[in-house]
């Protein structure tokens, strides 16, 4: 029979190990309250403003004098189509790039200044891609204002997310499905298009969608561009001239806006009634990333495989 | 230089001339060679002629010149960073993805140098495939596993046919032929890397490199392997890396005992020659001390 019972309550100096180790706790959920809170009281201040103004009329009616009345229907449009461009002219030199820069390229102090350019090209300012989509695109292509040359513009934004993103990509592909394939006698090409990519592509997805959600509010570059312009008709391909190559082509080509540009424009409207309709345009931007944002979530967790 | 040895070459001197022994220097050491580097009488399939391989600075491989004999298995021991996996990736041109990896020497493959000015490394991994010490099927499904080989190198056929008869060779259909279409990374251990030789049989090579091919496999599996191997040797040859004694000894007709002077540095060839003269009678010391489990 033991004579002396054993003590395991904290005592001493692990208790005060302990209570270090739960303050941390809250310390840090602090932290991370202070991030939600004001995203949290950002989004319901939005809401409680824009309710008011929320529904279908957003979507289908055009800008007006009168704000009960005014909707975003030329943004919306414009946002798709202007996302349209960005993705067709980001995707393939983006994952180009990468798969370049993992599989082909030589190893080089070349290679490294590439490298380390991607990364800061992906943190400069938009406002500077904007001055360079006016310069090359706008002016020096003569695409003057368009759809098109906003798309290019925020492609070149989004080409350094989308290759840094789809390099990581590919490097979680384990090099030994490579090693396998190659082993067999596949050329470089062959591994490449049928063991890395198919792995890759869930994260290249993934980024390139997360890319797409930062381009689409993206309006610092676009204002740049002149896509600051109050318009009441339908910009970019009717829907008759979808499947009509010059149609759609003179689509692309039209003068154009996009809905982060029509909410900076309610909100600086001398009507104080916009700003419920500012924040109804934001409520419809705010559901538009979150889908895809989801998209992108959805496809992570889908095609989680190693 | 290296410490000599004088008892197994006190043997041979009623044979030839004492020469100089030196194991790194090849061109006088020839007399040396055929001393402790017994070369098989059969074909050869590959012939190395002081092959080296360089990592950037770091000569992890020298002056390696042994022939290797058709229908045949070749085991390859020696201690772990002794350069026997990097020699076994040569004869493959799989060290050309290693950036920095430079090979001097030649390597012939039936007569012609495997890093000749024209040649294809995809041409020698189709005739010179490989198995992998860590099973690495491909995520698709059992089917496609063995017949991606064949579709990239364009092989015409019947694609189940093709299938059925490599999965035959590899021991492995019985146990999968209902499910097919289920992923290669399903199966246990064991029955992926014999997937991997299946993938690797359809392409119809002429010698498959196994890279320790057992050693991520419990001993039941590993055993399956081996009498595998046994079979696939009747129609290929095998050159195998282990670290198992026990199984080269077990599955190899030759062995080639490699030794470096420091950890994965300057790996050399110290002795080779038929697996049962080389545990039951071996030369060198250095041999000698590893196989009886003294160093390594």
């Amino acid at each position: 029979m033991a004579t002396e019972p054993v003590i395991l309550r904290a005592r001493g100096a692990v208790q005060v190990r302990q209570i270090a180790s739960r303050i941390s706790r809250y310390v840090f959920l602090g932290a991370t309250l202070v991030g939600v809170s004001v995203l949290l009281f950002l989004a319901y201040d939005t809401i409680n403003t824009g309710a008011s103004r929320f529904g279908i009329g957003l979507l289908t009616e055009y800008p007006s004098r009168f704000p009960e009345k005014s909707g975003f229907r030329p943004g919306v449009l414009g946002s798709l189509w202007v996302m349209f461009v960005t993705v067709l002219a980001a995707i393939p030199v983006g994952i180009g790039t990468a798969i370049w820069i993992e599989e082909f390229a030589p190893k080089s102090r070349l290679l490294t200044i590439v490298k380390i350019n991607l990364s800061n090209l992906a943190g400069v300012p938009s406002i500077i891609y904007g001055i360079l989509g006016l310069t090359i695109f706008v002016r020096f292509s003569g695409m003057n204002s368009s759809i098109l040359a906003a798309g290019f513009t925020l492609a070149l934004m989004v080409i350094p997310m989308t290759v840094i993103a789809s390099q990581e990509a590919i490097r979680q592909v384990p090099p030994s499905l490579r090693d396998g394939a190659l082993a067999l006698g596949a050329t470089r090409w062959q591994a490449v298009r049928h063991n890395v990519l198919p792995n890759a592509v869930p994260g290249i997805m993934t980024g390139i969608i997360l890319s797409i959600s930062r381009a689409v509010g993206e309006t610092a570059a676009i204002i740049m561009i002149g896509g600051f312009t109050f318009i009441r008709f339908d910009p970019g391909p009717e829907l008759s001239e979808i499947l009509n190559p010059a149609g759609f082509w003179d689509g692309l080509n039209e003068k154009f806006t996009i809905l982060p540009i029509e909410i900076y424009g309610d909100t600086i409207n001398s009507k104080l009634a916009f700003k419920h309709n500012a924040a109804a345009g934001i409520m419809l931007l705010m559901i538009g990333v979150m889908t895809l944002n989801l998209i992108a979530a959805v496809i992570r967790e889908r095609f989680r495989r190693y | 230089m290296r410490q000599l040895r004088t008892e197994s070459r006190e043997q041979l001197s009623i044979l030839r001339p004492e020469p100089t022994i030196s194991l790194t220097s090849d061109t006088t050491a020839e007399p040396v060679r055929e001393e402790v580097i017994r070369e098989p009488s059969e074909e050869t399939v590959f012939r190395l002629r002081d092959v080296g391989l360089w990592y950037g600075s770091k000569h992890a491989v020298s002056g390696i010149s042994l022939n290797i004999p058709v229908n045949r298995v070749t085991a390859l021991i020696g201690p772990s960073g002794c350069g026997k996996s990097t020699l076994l990736r040569c004869l493959n041109r799989m060290n050309d993805l290693i950036p920095t990896a430079r090979v001097e020497g030649s390597v012939e493959y039936h007569g012609v140098d495997i890093y000749g000015k024209a040649i294809d490394p995809v041409e020698v991994r189709r005739r010179v495939g490989m198995v992998f010490q860590k099973p690495n099927p491909f995520p698709k499904s059992i089917q496609d596993n063995v017949t991606f080989g064949a579709k990239v190198n364009g092989i015409k056929g019947n694609m189940n046919e093709i299938a059925e008869h490599a999965l035959k060779q590899a021991a492995l259909w019985n146990e999968v032929k209902d499910d097919l279409k289920k992923s290669g990374l399903a199966l246990s251990g064991g029955q992926q890397q014999r997937l991997c030789i299946a993938r690797a049989l359809a392409v119809q090579p002429d010698v498959i490199l196994m890279d320790e091919p057992c050693s991520a496999l419990d001993p039941i599996a590993t055993l399956k392997i081996e009498d595998l191997i046994r079979e696939l040797v009747k129609d290929y040859t095998i050159i195998i890396v282990t670290h198992n004694m026990q199984q080269a000894a077990r599955v190899s007709d030759y062995t080639a005992f490699m030794l470096a002077e420091e950890h994965g540095l300057n790996g050399t060839l110290i002795e080779y020659g038929p697996t049962s003269e080389i545990f039951t009678n071996p030369r060198d010391k250095r041999t000698e001390d590893y196989i009886t489990g003294r160093f390594g």
